[in-house]
C-alpha cells in the first residue's frame, strides 16, 4: 500500500530491537507500573473511598460548602486533574531517564 | 496541503479570531434584540450562524487522505485534541441534563459529576498513550492486532456500535427538542436539521474536519454555559464565581430545608425520601460511579480522539487538558443546581399563586415547570397530572414541579436576563449535542468501513474506494439514527446511560489486559468480552423491558418497582443503570481463566505487546501482511 503511516512505522522494525534490552525494558515497565499503581491508589480514593464518609464530611462547612457535598461535586474533580497533570509529567520524566522517549 | 500547514501553525490565531468574532455576533445580536426584532428570528439566526460556521469548517477540512480522514493526520497538539475530546465527550445531557439531576437527586446525582470526569484517569494511565502508540484507525484495530484477528475485532465492532448508535439518536433527539423549544419548529424537522449539521460537519473531512469543528463548538458551549449562571451569581451574591459562591447559596438551602420541613435533604448523601441513611442508595451511588468512569475509558470515540496526537507524549497531556476542559462545566453544573434551588426555596415556595416570578408561568406554558395548587392546576400545567393542591392560594413544597431540563434552560430567565442569552444556552446545547453526534457517527462508519469491510470483507480494496465506502456509510448510519430519533423521540433518552455500563463490560477488560498482560490469551479475551458483554446486555434488556419475566426467574433476590412507564426489575437492588457491575469482573475473570488453559501468547505477540509499552520505535505488529494503510 502506498500512503503514509504516521510516526511509527517510519523506523522499520530492525530499529525497533535497538531501542532497548529485555533488562532495561523491566525496569522500564517496572517503574512505570509503580507509577501507575500510585496515580491508580489517588483515582481509588477520591473515586470511592472518600466519599464513603460523605455524611460525616458534611458536618463540617467551609464557605458554606458541607465538605462531603463539596468533595462529590468539586474537591474530587480538581484532584483527577491534578492527578493527570502529574502522571503525564512523571511519566515522561521515566521515559527520559530510561531514554525511551519519542525523538 | 498548503493551507493546511498554514493552519496548523496559526491555530492559536485562528480560534481567537473565531472566539472574537462569536462574540461581536452575540452583541449583534443584542442590538437586534434591543431594536425589536422577535425572538424567534434571532434564535434562527443563532441557529444559522453557528451551523454555517461549523460547515465552513467542514467543508475546507474536506480531504482524500486516508490518515487525515480517520485520524485528523496525526497533527493534532495536544491542547487542541484536548478541547476537541472534551466537545466529543460533553453531550447533550452534560449540558442541559446534568445540572437538572443535580437539582432533582441532590447529592446522588453528583455520581454523574464523579463518573464521567474520574473516567479520564483512567483513560490517561491505561489507555491513551499506548493506543496512540499501537497508533492505527479505531478501536477495535487494537482488539484485532492483539487478539489475533477477525473475531476479536467483530466482537468489538459489535460491542462499539451496540454502545454508540443509542448514544448518537440521543444526541439528534437532543438537537430536536433544543430546536423545537427554543425557535418553535416541528420537532422532526428539528431533527432533519440536525441531521444535516451533523453531516456537514464529518462526510467530506471525517476525523479531520470533525477535530476542527469540535474545537469550535467547545469554544461556543464553554461561554453560552457560563454567561448565565455567571451573571446569575452576581445577581444573587454579588460576585461572580459561580463555582464559588454556590457554597452560600448551599447553606441557605440548608436554612431554608429547616423551615419548611423538608426531610430529604438537598446535601445529605444516601438518604431516602423521610431523611434516613439507605443502603440501597449508597450502593448503587457507587456502582454508576464505577460503571460511568469504566465506561468512559472504553467508549471508542473518545478513545480514537487519542489516536489524533502527534506523539505518545503529547496523548498522555492531552487527557490532561481534555480534563481541564471538561471541568470548566462540570463544576460550573452543580452551581445551576444550587442557584436554582435556591430560587424556587426563596421566590417561589410560600408564595400566593397569582404572585409567582413570571418564569414559573413562561417555562410552565411548555410543560417544564407545575405549580400545582388550585384543583385546576392540571388544565394549566401539563407537569401537574397527579398533584392534588390543596388549593389555599399558596404554592407549598409538595405542589411545585420542574422538568430537569428547564434548570440549565431557564436559568438566563431566572437571572432576568434579555433572550440574546437564553439564545446563546439553546446554541451552547446545540453545539454540545451536534460535536457529540459527530464523533460517535465517524467511530461508527469507521468500524463498519475500515474493520468491518476493509480488514474483513475486502482487503484488496484501494484508498478511494475505502473512503468512499466510508463516507457512503456514514450518511447510512446518520439517516438510520435520524429515523430512530424522529420515530422515538425523547422516549429512548434513558438508554443512553446504558452506554456506559455496556462500553465497560465489553471492552475495558480486553484493552487493559492487551496492554498490561502479555498472558491474556486470544480466546481468554474473546470469551471474557463475551461473556461481560452478554451478561449486562442481558440484565439490562431483561430488568428494563420483561421486568415481571426476571422476577419470576430469579425470585426473592429481585424485585420490581415502576419506572418509566413499566415494571422495572432489579436483582439485589442494582439499577440496571449500573449494569457493568455484573459485565465487568466477569470479563475479568473469565479472561484470566481461558487464558490459563490456552496456548500462551507467541514470542512475537509479546514483542508486540513490549513495542507499544515504549514510546521510542516501531510497532512490531505480528504477521508481515497486516501492514498500515
Amino acid at each position: 500500500m502506498s500512503g503514509a503511516r504516521g510516526s511509527a512505522g517510519a523506523g522499520g522494525a530492525s530499529a525497533a530491537s535497538a531501542v532497548i534490552t529485555p533488562e532495561k525494558a523491566k525496569a522500564y515497565w517496572g517503574e512505570t507500573s509503580s507509577h501507575m499503581m500510585v496515580v491508580l491508589a489517588i483515582w481509588v480514593f477520591f473515586s470511592f473511598f472518600v466519599h464513603l464518609f460523605a455524611p460525616s464530611l458534611n458536618a463540617i462547612h467551609m464557605l458554606g460548602f458541607p465538605l462531603g457535598y463539596w468533595f462529590a461535586s468539586q474537591g474530587s474533580i480538581l484532584v483527577f486533574i491534578a492527578a493527570i497533570w502529574y502522571y503525564a509529567s512523571k511519566q515522561n520524566q521515566i521515559d527520559e531517564k530510561f531514554d525511551v522517549a519519542e525523538d | 496541503m498548503k493551507m493546511d500547514g498554514g493552519f496548523l501553525n496559526n491555530l492559536g490565531k485562528v480560534y481567537t479570531y473565531y472566539t472574537g468574532g462569536f462574540a461581536a455576533f452575540v452583541v449583534l445580536i443584542a442590538i437586534l434584540e434591543q431594536l425589536g426584532m422577535p425572538s424567534r428570528w434571532l434564535g434562527y439566526l443563532y441557529m444559522a450562524a453557528t451551523i454555517g460556521v461549523y460547515a465552513f469548517i467542514g467543508i475546507i477540512s474536506r480531504t482524500g487522505e486516508m490518515s487525515e480522514y480517520y485520524v485528523a493526520g496525526r497533527k493534532v497538539p495536544a491542547f487542541y485534541n484536548g478541547m476537541a475530546t472534551a466537545a466529543d465527550w460533553m453531550s447533550a445531557a452534560s449540558f442541559i441534563g446534568m445540572a437538572g439531576s443535580f437539582y432533582l437527586l441532590g447529592y446522588n446525582g453528583l455520581a454523574f459529576a464523579l463518573g464521567w470526569t474520574g473516567g479520564f484517569v483512567l483513560v490517561a494511565v491505561l489507555m491513551a498513550p499506548f493506543l496512540r502508540k499501537f497508533g492505527q484507525y479505531t478501536v477495535p484495530d487494537f482488539l484485532g492486532a492483539r487478539f489475533g484477528g477477525n473475531v476479536a475485532r467483530l466482537i468489538g465492532v459489535v460491542v462499539l456500535i451496540t454502545a454508540s448508535f443509542v448514544y448518537v439518536v440521543a444526541q439528534i433527539v437532543g438537537v430536536g427538542i433544543i430546536a423545537s423549544r427554543f425557535l418553535g419548529m416541528a420537532f422532526e424537522i428539528a431533527v432533519f436539521v440536525g441531521l444535516v449539521g451533523i453531516l456537514v460537519c464529518s462526510m467530506m473531512g471525517g476525523m479531520k474536519a470533525v477535530t476542527w469543528t469540535q474545537v469550535a463548538q467547545y469554544i461556543i458551549l464553554i461561554i453560552a454555559y457560563l454567561i448565565p449562571v455567571t451573571l446569575l451569581s452576581a445577581k444573587f451574591f454579588g460576585v461572580p464565581i459561580p463555582q464559588l459562591m454556590y457554597g452560600f447559596a448551599l447553606e441557605r438551602i440548608e436554612g431554608f430545608e429547616k423551615t419548611l420541613g423538608v426531610a430529604q435533604s438537598y446535601v445529605a448523601p444516601f438518604i431516602n425520601a423521610r431523611g434516613q441513611f439507605d443502603m440501597t442508595q449508597a450502593m448503587n451511588f457507587f456502582f454508576l460511579v464505577f460503571c460511568l468512569m469504566l465506561g468512559t475509558a472504553s467508549l471508542p470515540h473518545v478513545l480514537m480522539r487519542f489516536f489524533t496526537t502527534p506523539s505518545v507524549r503529547e496523548a498522555r497531556t492531552s487527557v490532561a487538558w481534555t480534563l481541564v476542559f471538561v471541568g470548566a462545566l462540570y463544576l460550573t453544573a452543580p452551581a445551576y443546581a444550587a442557584f436554582a434551588r435556591l430560587e424556587v426555596y426563596q421566590n417561589v415556595i410560600g408564595q400566593p399563586i397569582a404572585s409567582l416570578p413570571v418564569w414559573v408561568q413562561s417555562w410552565g406554558a411548555i410543560g417544564l415547570v407545575g405549580a400545582c395548587d388550585a384543583a385546576n392546576a392540571s388544565t394549566i400545567f401539563s407537569l401537574c397530572r397527579g398533584v392534588t393542591g390543596n388549593a389555599d392560594g399558596i404554592l407549598q413544597v409538595a405542589e411545585f414541579r420542574i422538568h430537569p431540563d428547564a434548570i440549565v434552560l431557564a436559568t438566563p430567565e431566572i437571572a432576568g436576563l434579555p433572550y440574546v442569552i437564553a439564545g446563546l444556552v439553546a446554541a451552547g446545547g446545540l453545539a454540545a449535542a451536534l460535536s457529540t453526534a459527530d464523533g460517535l457517527l465517524l467511530a461508527q462508519s469507521n468500524a463498519l468501513s475500515h474493520d468491518l469491510y476493509y480488514r474483513m470483507i475486502n482487503p484488496n480494496a484501494d484508498t478511494a474506494k475505502r473512503l468512499q465506502i466510508s463516507k457512503i456509510l456514514l450518511v447510512v448510519v446518520a439517516l438510520l439514527a435520524a429515523w430512530v430519533a424522529g420515530s422515538m423521540g425523547a422516549d429512548i433518552l434513558f438508554l443512553v446511560a446504558w452506554a456506559f455500563s455496556i462500553a465497560a463490560a465489553g471492552l475495558f477488560a480486553p484493552l487493559v489486559l492487551g496492554i498490561w498482560s502479555k498472558t491474556a490469551t486470544s480466546a481468554g479475551a474473546v470469551a471474557g468480552m463475551i461473556v461481560g458483554f452478554g451478561v449486562t446486555f442481558t440484565y439490562l434488556i431483561w430488568t428494563e423491558f420483561a421486568g415481571p419475566s426476571f422476577k419470576a426467574f430469579f425470585g426473592d433476590a429481585a424485585t420490581l418497582a415502576p419506572a418509566r412507564g413499566r415494571q422495572v426489575a432489579t436483582i439485589w437492588g442494582i439499577n440496571n443503570i449500573s449494569g457493568g457491575i455484573f459485565g465487568v469482573p466477569l470479563a475479568f475473570l473469565v479472561t484470566y481463566v481461558v487464558s490459563q488453559f490456552t496456548e500462551k501468547p507467541s514470542k512475537e505477540m509479546q514483542d508486540f505487546i513490549e513495542s507499544i509499552r515504549i514510546p521510542k520505535g516501531a510497532v512490531r505488529e505480528v504477521g508481515t501482511s497486516r501492514a498500515v494503510e
